[in-house]
């Protein structure tokens, strides 16, 4: 079955639920209802002759000028070899999309990445919380406005330039040359005090 | 971290709480697992990731197309050639680029070998897991010879950085095709070697068989992929059933999982579709070297990548499964989103499912048979 | 710590100066000679690391064996890119091990951040955490160069005199100590 032939029959089944299909300039998509995700998810796995069994990738894409947050659901069956890519987009301010977890199994984990990541919001999800950041981490950094906060728990983000450090350490040496060796002391001292200029890395 | 645990599992009782990794030598990298067991008998094993998440995917957009090749390495460095396939033909979908064939016969050599060499690393260090530590040494020691192969053809023993976006970077060396076909005679016979030293052996057969089965029907419901899918009995194969690149050319054989030793789909199959799946690389790389066509290893790539705007997945099937890249373009020398869908990551999911009633011990079989790398999970 | 102060400064000259007692050296030789590190893969250089074990490169000649728990081990190779929400783990790890302690920073992503300078979720450098001994270039590393760290290592601990060979504590992560090569 070609991709437009499951689009057509989605149409047939959810109306205006279901947007047009974008010209197929590389890989064709179509946008649907965010509320009906679910149905259509499973009525896509379950009819017959389409059965999309496999659901490829979940992926957020955030659209800062259209003031949208994209879900991306690739999908796609074993048995037809055919596949289709339906999008779901959903308010930035408040994301919040229907859990497909119930469908496809593997949607628990991507959907978690993607509230980690982007900050949707997936209503029935039963497990969501952050997945591979730490718990208490600030931001939804896969947004395009995302801003670091500086480090994570104390630890700075910032990388002191070495040769910096080697070159104050050198100065300071010859500084105090004078009194015969070399005295123990000229250890350098903790960066927890940075008297040089540290060139921060680049954020 | 407490918190975490009594929302979960309740207030355990009777029951022990077990903190395992980040750092464990079973874990391939830093995972974390919550393993609350009664006795040896896990009750549930919750997996905890992100212990090496790289933020590739937010790099992707900060850098400009060629330049997130060297990235893509580290997304598997296991299998790094995979890694860059995939975003090579992702971009060239967005290019609407044509690759020159002897590229693509480049490209299926090197991934073969590479494909070689991660399987290598997967049954070497999962019979370490399980506590034979010789045929690690015996894997590595092959591997270091493979690796001495790519690094003749591109300079790298790990991350490789070989495709580019149109093509390769290098043709093969002078003489570095006998070399491949006087190394691929050896390995046929090694394949036999390491079965007689391990495959067969009466206490691994017993640690695996019939241990950790997962059905067809869960496999493609979790979205297993590879090695670890086909393991579980379902004939897929994206190289043979969605062809990319040269495949279509090659004669070869799909691996499944029948219950070789056990039943279908336990963890002994999943390792031995490793091991038989080495043996059809071997032969899809000779079929390569001998057909291979005169040419270009690269096509005419502007200076300057830009795409226009649009987006494109790229299926490869990669040494753990299908790896898909999801690049959006909006007509700038940068991507504007790229996703990397990766096997190991759906591969974990599945753990926290199937892992009650498994003994602890279980669940180092277990890791080891779905061949998990860290970042490939973190990405 | 005068040789580790001097060696760390880069005018290795000066180590001559610190002289060690024949007992010293006696012990030194037992030491560097049975150096277990700690088996802390965390990437890329992780397989590095293993297959610096491995038949080829054979890191055991050297008398140095992996061991899996941190109590067991002398010292510790950072290999691959430390994350935040591992850093801290890394952090406990450290102070589980025993003294005399030493740590390895592998590739550039535990030296500096490496290529993941621009990773949100990186932490730029292992000496942000705990005290680096001995830091090894490369991305990764070849086994060639971490077999030549290894010695490096190896001559810091035979230069070792025994009143200097513990360390202060580290301070937690708000103060961390560390040195720059």
């Amino acid at each position: 079955m070609k991709v437009n032939d499951i689009h057509e029959k989605l149409m047939a089944e959810f109306g205006d639920a279901v947007g047009p299909l974008t010209e197929p300039k590389i890989d064709p998509f179509a946008v649907v209802k965010g509320d009906r995700i679910v149905d259509i998810s499973r009525f896509l796995k379950t009819t017959l002759g389409i059965e999309l069994d496999h659901c490829n990738v979940i992926s957020g894409v955030d659209w800062p000028k259209r003031n949208v947050i994209e879900v991306v659901y690739h999908l796609f069956s074993y048995r037809h070899r055919h596949g289709i890519v339906l999008k779901v987009e959903a308010d930035r301010a408040k994301p919040v999309v229907p859990s497909v977890e119930g469908v496809w199994k593997t949607a628990n984990w991507m959907e978690r990445e993607c509230y980690d990541l982007l900050g949707v919001e997936f209503t029935g999800h039963p497990d969501l919380r952050r997945i591979l950041l730490p718990d208490d981490w600030e931001g939804y950094p896969l947004r395009k406005d995302y801003q670091e906060h500086g480090g994570y728990h104390g630890i700075s983000n910032e990388r002191e330039n070495p040769l910096v450090e080697l070159r104050r350490l050198d100065e300071k040496r010859k500084a105090e040359r004078p009194p015969a060796a070399p005295a123990p002391q000229a250890a350098p001292p903790a960066p927890s005090t940075p008297v040089a200029p540290a060139t921060p890395a680049k954020a | 971290m407490e918190r975490l645990i009594l929302r979960r599992v309740g207030k355990p009782e009777d029951e022990m709480l077990i903190n395992f990794g980040p750092q464990h030598p079973s874990t391939h990298g830093v995972l974390n697992f919550l393993v609350e067991t009664d006795g040896e008998v896990m009750k549930r094993a919750v997996p905890e990731i992100g212990y090496l998440h790289r933020a590739l995917e937010k790099i992707g957009e900060a850098v400009s197309y060629p330049g997130f090749m060297p990235y893509t390495d580290r997304i598997d460095y296991v299998a790094a050639m995979f890694a860059n396939e995939g975003y090579a033909i992702a971009v060239e979908k967005l290019l609407k680029l044509e690759v020159p064939p002897r590229a693509q016969w480049l490209r299926a050599i090197s991934c073969e070998l590479c494909r070689i060499a991660s399987h290598l690393v997967a049954v070497g260090a999962m019979a370490s897991d399980i506590g034979a530590s010789t045929p690690l040494v015996h894997a590595l020691r092959e591997r270091e010879t493979l690796n001495d192969l790519i690094e003749a053809l591109c300079g790298a023993r790990l991350t490789y950085n070989y495709h580019r976006i149109g093509g390769v970077a290098y043709d093969m060396p002078t003489g570095w095709r006998d070399r491949v076909l006087k190394y691929l005679d050896h390995f046929d016979t090694y394949i036999q070697e390491f079965d007689r030293l391990i495959s067969f052996n009466a206490i691994y057969v017993k640690r695996l068989a019939n241990v950790a089965v997962i059905s067809k029907a869960a496999a493609i419901d979790y979205g297993l992929v590879g090695p670890n899918l086909r393991g579980s009995g379902m004939d897929w194969d994206v190289r043979r059933d969605a062809p990319y690149g040269a495949y279509p050319s090659f004669n070869f054989e799909v691996p499944v999982g029948r219950g070789f030793q056990g039943t279908i789909g336990d963890a002994y199959d999943r390792y031995f579709v490793r091991m038989l799946e080495m043996a059809q690389s071997s032969r899809i790389t000779r079929q390569a070297l001998e057909t291979m066509p005169e040419g270009e290893t690269m096509a005419k790539v502007p200076r300057k990548i830009k795409p226009e705007a649009g987006e494109a997945l790229s299926r490869v099937e990669s040494a753990r499964g299908e790896m898909a890249y999801y690049v959006i373009s909006d007509g700038t020398d940068k991507a504007y989103r790229v996703r990397a869908r990766t096997g190991s990551f759906t591969a974990m999911s599945i753990i926290e499912d199937i892992s009650p009633g498994l003994m602890v011990a279980d669940l180092i079989a277990l890791i080891a048979s779905f061949d998990v790398v860290a970042p490939e999970i973190d990405r | 710590m005068a040789s580790r102060d001097t060696m760390d400064a880069g005018i290795g000259g000066d180590i001559l100066m610190s002289h060690t007692s024949q007992l010293d050296s006696l012990i030194n030789l037992a030491r560097l000679n049975s150096l277990h590190y700690l088996l802390f893969g965390l990437a890329c250089c992780g397989i590095e690391l293993m297959q610096t074990g491995g038949p080829r490169a054979d890191l055991d000649r050297f008398g140095a064996v992996f061991r899996a728990s941190p109590r067991q081990s002398d010292f510790m190779i950072v290999a691959g890119t430390l994350t935040y929400k591992m850093a801290e783990r890394c952090k406990l790890l450290y102070d589980q091990m025993a003294e005399p302690k030493y740590v390895v920073s592998m590739g550039s992503c535990s030296n500096c951040g490496g290529l993941f300078q621009l990773a949100y979720s990186v932490c730029k450098g292992v000496d942000k955490i705990i005290p680096v001994d001995v830091y090894i270039p490369g991305c990764p590393p070849r086994p060639e160069a971490l077999t030549e760290g290894f010695l490096r290592l190896q001559e810091l601990v035979r230069r070792e005199r025994w009143k200097d060979k513990t360390r202060p504590r580290v301070q937690p992560a708000a103060a961390p100590a560390s040195r720059i090569a």
